[in-house]
């Protein structure tokens, strides 16, 4: 019943909106790219430019796995226009560590075992950056609150409270 | 979703061009509801005009006394501002109870007032929906509403709104600045949000063409005596079912002035003058909150799932004043409803 | 050297992952990328009277639209569509192929574009019109249709007379909602092809699984396929079967001969599997003395129109429960929805819970504490097949779970105890589920400077495969775990199950130990034909690898170096190949345990919930990595928590859709849900289970927690309530 073939292709096609080029700062480096006006942040890092540390969990603000850091702040790159961020500074989890060398966080997450598949943990090691930069959180349940906008479906969260208490001391 | 272009806005002047110039197009700032409400087909607009770059970033006191909110300033910045968390805790602990702190990082002042409701009907494009698509029907009152409205509701629609800053700004008499072609206005914040009625699709009495520049709030900001608390279906990061602005003031424990909003419950943030004033010179205990409370709730209906949040306001409001009443504001990280 | 088994060793994979290198089936970002867009069913059930493509087709950048009219040649027969974990009777979904829609969310279109941003766009041009036809989704409403499957579990005595004699009886319905896994990654698979070869990169439990399907599907040869699953972002059940975006990115890059890429929205995941609803009645009757009588357990659950999926929710009883009189029963309602599935700890999970929360209404009634009616009823063997456990610590999982929990400072009296505005209440449970293995090939490659690569075609789901893999591997082969390579995930290495059931730590640690031993005996064998060989004469079994060397048990100073034997006998390499022995013995049950203690507190006003503290004691045989094991248990047991007090998939049955198809409504535990987890580990030698004494952590940890949370808010609030979630508003009766 089913035939193999293209479908009729329209007679008129639509013009989409022309695409902008932009620069942005990634992990210290300047980069060039040009992007739909209704490129995300997350989809220009992991398809535009590669970066798929970042990750895609939700797509709409709802789950924290593609958080970076913005000019130091940690925000959704799911729900961040590209062309808005012209100039910004991005650093996502794989500008984390230098030399070779992991960043306190990414160390305190392996020795607490603070994620098991993986899949939210470059959005909770940026997401803890952005909470020690603020400096807002001091206790157990700050860290929680604060720490509430990624979600763990592994369920890692007491590990992940005691990798972040670790790298506050250490830092 | 639907292709738009994009544009950055020079000035609040440019902006207002631009937005005048094309019938279909929205601003942006913190993008953190209008993009999601994109990709889900639920927004289409023909073009963005970014202000997210204008200078309305600051946070100064007015010379009556108050504070002058850009409307840029993100909900962080706001809610750590020293002279927020000092004159205005509740408004900082309001913001710290909604979304999360990526959210708060993005989402601005402007944009917060200017959220769309979470009412499951809305956002699913394929059912019907008033608000939406005006004149298609509301699927929320026989439909799944467990969050949805018990006060001020229509036969068009039974969406709330779902911001928790809305309700400490209502609580605290903000006043909301716009600029039009036709110049600069302000708008009290009790007028600035609709009841749904005929027009669910309209929830502001913000014009298509006018921006919100800032949000001013009066020299009083009851930071003696003050908590917000917002109860929902899991402990962060979820909004509200029911939440609760509580300021007052007291002569020893004889109420002075008080300021009582609740959240989740209707198409705005929902205040009852009539409840204020059963409050005024009455004793801080638990009779006088409760009859500001069946004022506050005076007409609640529920439809079926949400029966619940009458009763459940109810308490909240007493504890909430309460809580304001015996100077300890709920917390936003202990989760205990002290 | 000290032994890797048993060390709390963190991940061999955990720098991929918190540098983000890790790739995920999504991530493949290769040359020339077609980018696919689904476009889904607005209405559970009827017809496609038409699909206007021609809006999509008509934006720059769109290759094709993919639907039922003008989809390439796809299998016919339901045999084809058959994985290894579809269910025995009816006929497998097939995406794409006919006009025919069977749930809500089914995808109808498949828009492929030169970029992703394009595809999406395009979808929303997509143009479907329907003829609907009458639809069911509510299992409440559709419960009087409910037909019997093959019992599960034989019925013992008459368990219905019993119960009518019962001294002390309880009965009740208990009811679990739909579930959804929502694991994190979203489902995705990016299809390469390669001259008629396809390289599959796919979220999966199971590459050899989804493999199979694929050629079965596009009838293709075994070596046409290959699938990869290096990384996988979650997976709890809902990737045990194929799903519909490995079909249509195969489909695509089949018709385009390019690679294809197809995501999955959030929503779209709402139309793959579910943990099914289920309505579960339990009768316990007990007499004066506090020990059963009778037990019915009966249970109604969801399935699609199309096949026929159940678990096994009735037989937990038998295992955990001394009783003359016992009766199990099964039965299935077919709604308008996709077919459940697996999904964590399936069957036990919504089972135990209510068995779990049936004992502790009996334990009430008979004013017994909640562990001692439990020990009353405790039966040490598994009555169903009347034979005993391989090995059950259960009773030391109550007794250690208690003393760390404290439980003895327990008020039996519900809302005895407070704290401020808070109820306190305290509750506990049992857990249990099987302890198998499967059939598992594992391959190791012995190279010469003493490092070693074992492969098999596992997947990680996140669950440490990888280390556990490493860590056997290390000790069985006396090498330092720096020098084990592990590979898994590919669908062209040696034969291993799906990554499920709790079987894969048992299944592949115990072919690594079989193929380690094949390799010491290739290495015995050079060592003795060294000249003056100090292992001459020595069989097999008589010497072990340690430290690098081939050293006999009587005397250690007998040793001759792997390095050097290998270079004796001029090998730079040693391959072996070996399965583990899977037992037909039916002489004993197999099965892994727990105690589950739960702390609460009520805001007696507001209802407001709070688990503040949960104990979990398991009993599962040897634990290969504390580390690991650990966090196992503990993702479990906040599983656990979602279940009790949020998870529910809520549909409008009017229009036979999900209303909370999304990560913000359907709520799942976050950081501030989650506070004080206790997690033990009861010391469980076993040397029948298998050779290693390994039983599998992955559904355990969930089994009993919501009964055991259930349990503590009854004790708290003195209020039951037995449909889930437990939200604020069944606790506290507000108007």
């Amino acid at each position: 019943m089913a035939r193999s073939g293209t479908a009729k292709r329209a007679t008129r096609t639509i013009t989409m909106p022309d695409k902008i080029p932009i620069r942005l700062t990634v992990n210290g480096n300047r980069m060039e790219l040009t992007v739909a006006p209704w490129t995300t942040l997350l989809d220009a890092l992991r398809d535009h430019l590669d970066l798929t540390g970042t990750k895609k969990g939700c797509d709409h603000g709802q789950c924290g796995a593609c958080t970076v850091l913005v000019d130091g702040r940690r925000i959704n790159s799911c729900l961040t226009l590209a062309v808005m961020k012209e100039g910004a500074e991005i650093v996502t989890i794989e500008g984390l560590a230098h030399n070779g060398e992991l960043h306190p966080l990414q160390q305190a997450f392996i020795d607490h075992d603070a994620f098991q598949c993986g899949y939210c943990t470059s959005g909770q090691i940026c997401s803890a950056a952005g909470l020690i930069a603020e400096g807002k959180a001091k206790t157990a349940d700050e860290i929680r609150e604060l720490m509430s906008g990624n979600i763990c479906r592994c369920g890692a969260y007491p590990n992940i409270v005691a990798a972040i208490q670790q790298a506050m001391e250490r830092s | 979703m639907i292709p738009f272009q994009y544009a950055r806005a020079n000035d609040v002047a440019d902006a207002i061009k631009q937005i005048a110039a094309d019938p279909s197009a929205k601003f942006i700032a913190g993008g953190t509801n209008l993009i999601d409400l994109i990709k889900y087909d639920v927004e289409g607009p023909s073009r963005l005009v970014d202000i997210s770059h204008l200078p309305l970033r600051s946070i100064e006191p007015t010379s009556a006394g108050g504070v002058m909110i850009g409307a840029m300033v993100p909900n962080t910045d706001l809610a750590y501002h020293p002279m927020i968390e000092e004159r205005y805790p509740l408004l900082s602990r309001a913001i710290l109870s909604g979304a999360s702190q990526q959210l708060r990082n993005m989402a601005s002042t402007g944009g917060n007032l200017l959220q769309r409701t979470r009412c499951f009907y809305f956002y699913d494009t394929a059912m019907p929906c008033n608000k939406r698509e005006p004149g298609s029907g509301c699927s929320a009152i026989e439909g799944v509403n467990r969050i949805n409205a018990i006060l001020g509701t229509s036969e068009a629609c039974i969406a709330t709104h779902p911001s928790d800053m809305c309700v400490a700004l209502a609580a605290l008499e903000a006043t909301v600045h716009v600029t039009g072609p036709a110049g600069t206005r302000s708008i009290a914040f009790a007028d600035f949000h609709r009841l749904p009625d005929n027009t669910p699709q309209r929830d502001t009495n913000l014009e298509p063409d006018e921006i919100i520049t800032a949000i001013e709030l009066p020299p009083k900001g009851f930071s003696t005596n003050y908590s917000y608390l917002k109860i929902r279906d899991r402990l962060s990061y979820a909004f509200a079912l029911v939440s609760v602005a509580a300021a007052l003031e007291l002569d020893g424990d004889t109420i002075k002035e008080a300021r009582l909003a609740l959240g989740g419950v209707a198409h705005k943030p929902w205040r009852s003058s009539a409840a204020e004033a059963a409050l005024l010179g009455q004793r801080a205990d638990a009779t006088a909150f409760a009859q500001a409370a069946d004022w506050l709730l005076h007409g609640a209906k529920g439809y079926g799932h949400n029966n619940f949040k009458i009763g459940l306001a109810r308490r909240a409001i007493i504890r909430t004043l309460d809580q304001a009443a015996r100077g300890k504001p709920q917390s936003v990280s202990d989760k205990k409803i002290r | 050297m000290a032994s890797y088994i048993g060390s709390a060793t963190s991940r061999i994979d955990g720098r991929a992952k918190v540098t983000g290198e890790a790739k995920y089936a999504g991530e493949f970002n290769v040359a020339g990328l077609v980018h696919g867009y689904v476009v889904d069913s607005a209405i559970p059930k009827g017809r496609i009277v038409r699909i206007d493509t021609s809006g999509a087709l008509g934006v720059a950048g769109v290759i094709d639209v993919l639907t039922h009219r003008n989809r390439p040649q796809m299998a016919d027969k339901d045999d084809a569509y058959k994985d290894e974990a579809a269910p025995e009777k009816g006929s497998p979904y097939r995406p794409l192929y006919d006009d025919r829609i069977l749930f809500s969310g089914q995808p109808l279109a498949l828009v492929l574009a030169e970029d992703w941003e394009t595809a999406r766009v395009a979808a929303s041009l997509v143009k479907i019109e329907y003829q609907k036809e009458p639809h069911v989704t509510d299992l409440q409403a559709e419960r009087a249709k409910a037909f019997a499957i093959d019992k599960p579990e034989k019925p013992r005595g008459d368990a219905g007379k019993a119960f009518a004699s019962a001294a002390v009886r309880h009965a009740a319905e208990y009811f679990i909602p739909t579930e959804h896994h929502n694991p994190m990654e979203l489902f995705a698979s990016t299809v390469i092809w390669d001259n008629g070869q396809l390289t599959v990169y796919d979220k999966t439990q199971g590459v050899q699984n989804v493999q199979q399907y694929l050629c079965g599907v596009f009838k293709m040869k075994a070596d046409e396929v290959r699938v990869m699953s290096p990384y996988m972002g979650g997976g709890f059940g809902s990737g045990l079967r194929p799903q519909y975006q490995v079909v249509l990115a195969a489909l695509a890059a089949r018709a385009l001969k390019r690679p294809v890429r197809v995501m999955l929205s959030r929503a779209q995941m709402y139309a793959l599997g579910h943990r099914p609803a289920s309505i579960e009645r339990l009768a316990l009757g007990a007499n004066s003395g506090g020990t059963l009588e009778a037990m019915t357990h009966e249970a109604i659950a969801v399935t699609s129109q199309f096949e026929e999926f159940a678990r096994n929710d009735t037989g937990w009883g038998n295992l955990l429960y001394k009783t003359p009189n016992a009766k199990f029963e099964h039965t299935l309602v077919k709604l308008d929805v996709p077919t459940s599935c697996d999904m964590r700890a399936p069957g036990a999970a919504t089972g135990v819970y209510a068995l779990e929360c049936a004992m502790d209404e009996l334990a009430v009634a008979l004013k017994t504490d909640p562990v001692q009616l439990r020990l009353q009823c405790y039966s040490d063997r598994d009555q169903g097949g009347d034979i005993p456990y391989t090995s059950k610590q259960l009773r030391e999982c109550y007794r250690q779970g208690a003393a760390a929990f404290g439980w003895d400072k327990r008020k039996a009296e519900p809302r005895s105890m407070r704290e401020g505005n808070d109820l306190v209440g305290w509750g506990m449970a049992s857990g249990v589920w099987e302890a198998l293995q499967m059939p598992t090939t594992v391959r190791i490659v012995l190279t010469a400077n003493g490092h070693a690569e074992v492969a098999t075609a596992a997947s990680d789901i996140g669950t440490g495969t990888y280390t556990i893999m490493a860590q056997v591997a290390a000790d069985m082969l006396g090498l330092p775990i720096d020098n084990i390579s592990v590979k898994l995930g590919d669908s062209t290495l040696p034969q291993c199950p799906l990554e499920g059931g709790s079987w894969i730590a048992s299944s592949v640690c115990n072919a690594i130990a079989n193929t380690a031993r094949a390799v010491r005996d290739d290495l015995l064998k050079l060592a003795i034909g060294m000249k003056d060989s100090p292992l001459a004469g020595a069989g097999v079994d008589d010497v072990a690898l340690i430290d690098g060397k081939i050293v006999s048990k009587r005397d250690a100073a007998h040793a001759v170096s792997i390095a050097s034997a290998m270079q004796a006998g001029n090998a730079d390499r040693i391959t072996r190949e070996e399965a583990n022995k899977v037992a037909e013995d039916k002489s004993h049950a197999r099965n892994v345990h727990s105690a589950i203690f739960a702390e609460v507190k009520v805001d007696e006003q507001l209802g407001v919930i709070r688990v503040t503290r949960v104990v979990n004691a398991v009993a599962a045989g040897r634990i290969l990595n504390p580390k690991t094991a650990h966090s196992q248990v503990m993702g479990g047991v906040v599983w656990g928590i979602g279940m009790a007090l949020h998870e529910e998939t809520l549909f409008d049955h009017r229009y036979g859709r999900v209303m909370n198809a999304n990560i913000a409504e359907y709520h799942v535990p976050v950081n501030a849900d989650v506070h004080d987890i206790k997690v033990i580990f009861v010391d469980e030698p076993d040397q029948i289970v298998n050779p290693l004494g390994i039983k599998g952590l992955g559904e355990i940890g969930i089994v009993g927690v919501a009964a055991a949370i259930a349990n503590a808010v009854y004790h708290a609030t003195g209020k039951r309530v037995r449909d889930l979630p437990i939200t604020l508003d069944k606790v506290v009766q507000f108007n």
